[in-house]
């Protein structure tokens, strides 16, 4: 049962993120590359004030999936490496703590790449 | 209007002879669908990258003119004309085959029609025959333009769909037979009206044709009421609405005359929003449909308004503004 | 149009601006919280799977991976761009769109080669999260130092 309300909270959370998105895209017309820094960033300022971590605390992939979810997991590695390592671990823990998701996203671009062909759109 | 000096040409030798149309798989799909000559199954053509297939398409339409308007390569004395792509790689790139002299222009959009009139100038400076040439790839210039293929975004309303095909006509200074003649033409000037937005060019354009058309009608004291049609280039649906209102306030009513070859290339299930763009629209549509009009007598004196939007993403990127151009030529029979 | 008595070079932009057909709002906003929404499911049933074995920080970066790789195959297959036409920013936001900002420059230059094609031009659209995740990451961090957090 915690389980089901658990993905209620990530449907609504997740769902809420993207309509925020989607509302800010309605209104100004950013581009993708925008929108997808804006959010990071948000997250980001958020996890500064240790905000974003207690959302994902509350809605588990539903803050952690979007792009903001990215964002915080850099501050949070980034900050929690600094106050053990110093300027070191500032500089280390933020790309230490999302290496994983950026290196599958390299290798299978690098993999997709070799093995589809671009097709051309119908619509 | 601003001030200039001379604008409209005549041309008293300049014959079509014929023309020739190799559109892609969802432009034969469309409105115009059987009127092309040759028309791809698949807009890879066979070759391994889009580029690759949009040079073949040029090759193909070359000679694909030249064999139906009876001629050999050797009578060939020039090509002109261009594409989308940086550098017109694939008009270049496909003149390799060809001995004839080449003249690489680039005018966005407005290539084609931009390409009949230096072919008629050329004519009227003594060259027999001049293969004029246009066209353009969906997948080709979407990469150039705006986003990867396969990057997932949420397309707007006033976007267009960038036409794939590729449209050639000889021309000459001679012709036996009657056929229809380019008469008159309307050198473009560029014209901003500060429209910032790259994916709305139609109402980037409007304001240029609008500049075009009338002072083609004042320089030749024609109307519209002396054209049985008027095809502008690529505006586009809200690019056309907008020419409408704009021509209105110069005291020239077209809106009985006027078609997009662009918005009429496409049915509407297909989802091109705004309908075709690209050089290849008013290339696709003079060379397949329009010239087959005029043969048989369904129309007797049309224009043609090539509309090009100068712009390139680094200039978007920039934050500039989108500049325009339109060229225009008559056609009789 | 009739409040337009006179269209002119400094008014030609809100006259088209009024002209232009609008996007119908509510039905993106309808698609983007539905797919947004069921896109951070699928990853929360991937955070429950990874439950059993890893711990829970693991097991989210784990789920966020896996996401990652699902949307760079159906990147591959053709199929998330036609999801992103009518998600919009359902599909963009989540770190899968993401994965397809990786991956679709990837697939399209292709055809210049590995070094010049693939490599360099596979952060042609994501590389801008990236610069300016670990920037804001390392001055945030830095700050925290500076200041104690």
């Amino acid at each position: 049962m915690e389980i089901f309300l658990m993905f209620i909270k990530a449907f609504l959370v997740g769902g809420a993120i993207c309509l925020i998105g989607q509302i800010i895209i309605n209104w100004t017309h950013l581009t993708n590359g925008k929108i997808l820094v804006l959010f990071l960033i948000a997250g980001a300022v958020l996890e500064g004030f240790g905000l974003y971590s207690k959302l994902i605390e509350f809605a588990g992939a539903g803050a952690s999936i979007p792009i903001s979810g990215f964002g915080s997991a850099l501050v949070k590695g980034a900050v929690k490496a600094a106050k053990s390592e110093g300027f070191y671990g500032a500089l280390k823990g933020g790309l230490a703590a999302c290496a994983t998701g950026i290196s599958i996203a390299i290798v299978s671009g690098y993999l997709v790449a070799t093995i589809f062909k671009p097709r051309t759109k119908k619509k | 209007m601003d001030y200039y000096k001379k604008r409209t040409l005549t041309f008293p030798n300049s014959y079509v002879i014929d023309g020739y149309t190799v559109a892609g798989p969802k432009e034969n799909d469309g409105r115009y669908k059987g009127f092309f000559d040759l028309a791809l199954e698949d807009d890879m053509f066979g070759q391994n990258t889009f580029e690759r297939a949009e040079r073949k398409m040029f090759e193909h339409a070359i000679d694909g003119v030249i064999g139906k308007a009876n001629l050999t390569n050797a009578d060939v004395d020039a090509l002109v004309g261009g594409d989308l792509l940086n550098q017109i790689i694939s008009m270049s790139f496909s003149a390799r085959k060809q001995h004839a002299g080449f003249l690489g222009l680039y005018n966005a959009c407005a290539t084609f029609a931009e390409s009949l009139i230096v072919g008629s100038c050329l004519l009227n400076n003594g060259l027999e025959n001049v293969v004029c040439i246009a066209g353009s790839h969906f997948s080709t210039a979407e990469r150039q333009y705006r986003y990867p293929l396969e990057l997932g975004v949420l397309r707007s309303p006033v976007t267009q769909w960038t036409a794939t095909g590729v449209g050639a006509t000889v021309l000459s200074n001679q012709c036996e037979t009657s056929t229809p003649k380019v008469t008159r033409a309307t050198i473009g000037r560029v014209v901003d009206y500060g429209i910032m937005d790259a994916n709305n060019m139609g109402a980037a354009m409007a304001p240029s044709a609008c500049d075009t058309l009338v002072t083609f009608f004042k320089d030749t004291e024609t109307s519209p009421d002396d054209y049985d049609a008027i095809f502008t280039g690529d505006l586009g649906k809200l690019g056309s609405d907008i020419l409408l209102d704009l021509t209105k306030q110069e005291g020239y009513d077209i809106s009985a005359k006027q078609h997009d070859c662009g918005a009429s290339l496409y049915w509407d299930e297909q989802q091109t929003y705004q309908g075709g763009s690209g050089a290849a629209c008013s290339a696709l549509v003079f060379n397949g449909v329009l010239l087959g009009r005029l043969r048989k007598g369904e129309y007797k004196r049309i224009l043609l308004a090539g509309t090009g939007a100068l712009m390139s993403p680094t200039t978007s990127f920039q934050g500039d503004s989108i500049p325009a151009i339109t060229h225009l030529v008559e056609v009789c029979f | 149009m009739e409040k337009y008595c006179e269209i002119t070079k400094d008014n030609y932009k809100s006259y088209v601006f009024e002209k232009m057909p609008k996007s119908s709002h509510w039905k993106n906003m309808f698609w983007a919280f539905l797919i947004g929404g069921t896109i951070c499911v699928i990853g929360q049933a991937f955070i429950e799977l990874y439950k059993l074995w890893f711990s829970i920080e693991d097991a989210s970066v784990l789920a966020s991976g896996t996401m990652v790789l699902i949307a760079a195959i159906l990147t591959g297959l053709g199929v998330y761009d036609n999801i992103g036409r009518f998600a919009g920013a359902g599909s963009t936001i989540p770190i899968t769109g993401f994965s397809n900002a990786v991956v679709s420059p990837a697939l399209e230059f292709r055809s210049e080669g590995y070094i010049y094609g693939v490599g360099a031009k596979m952060f042609l659209v994501a590389g801008p999260v990236i610069v300016n995740g670990v920037t804001i990451s390392v001055i945030i961090a830095i700050l925290t130092l500076i200041f104690g957090g």
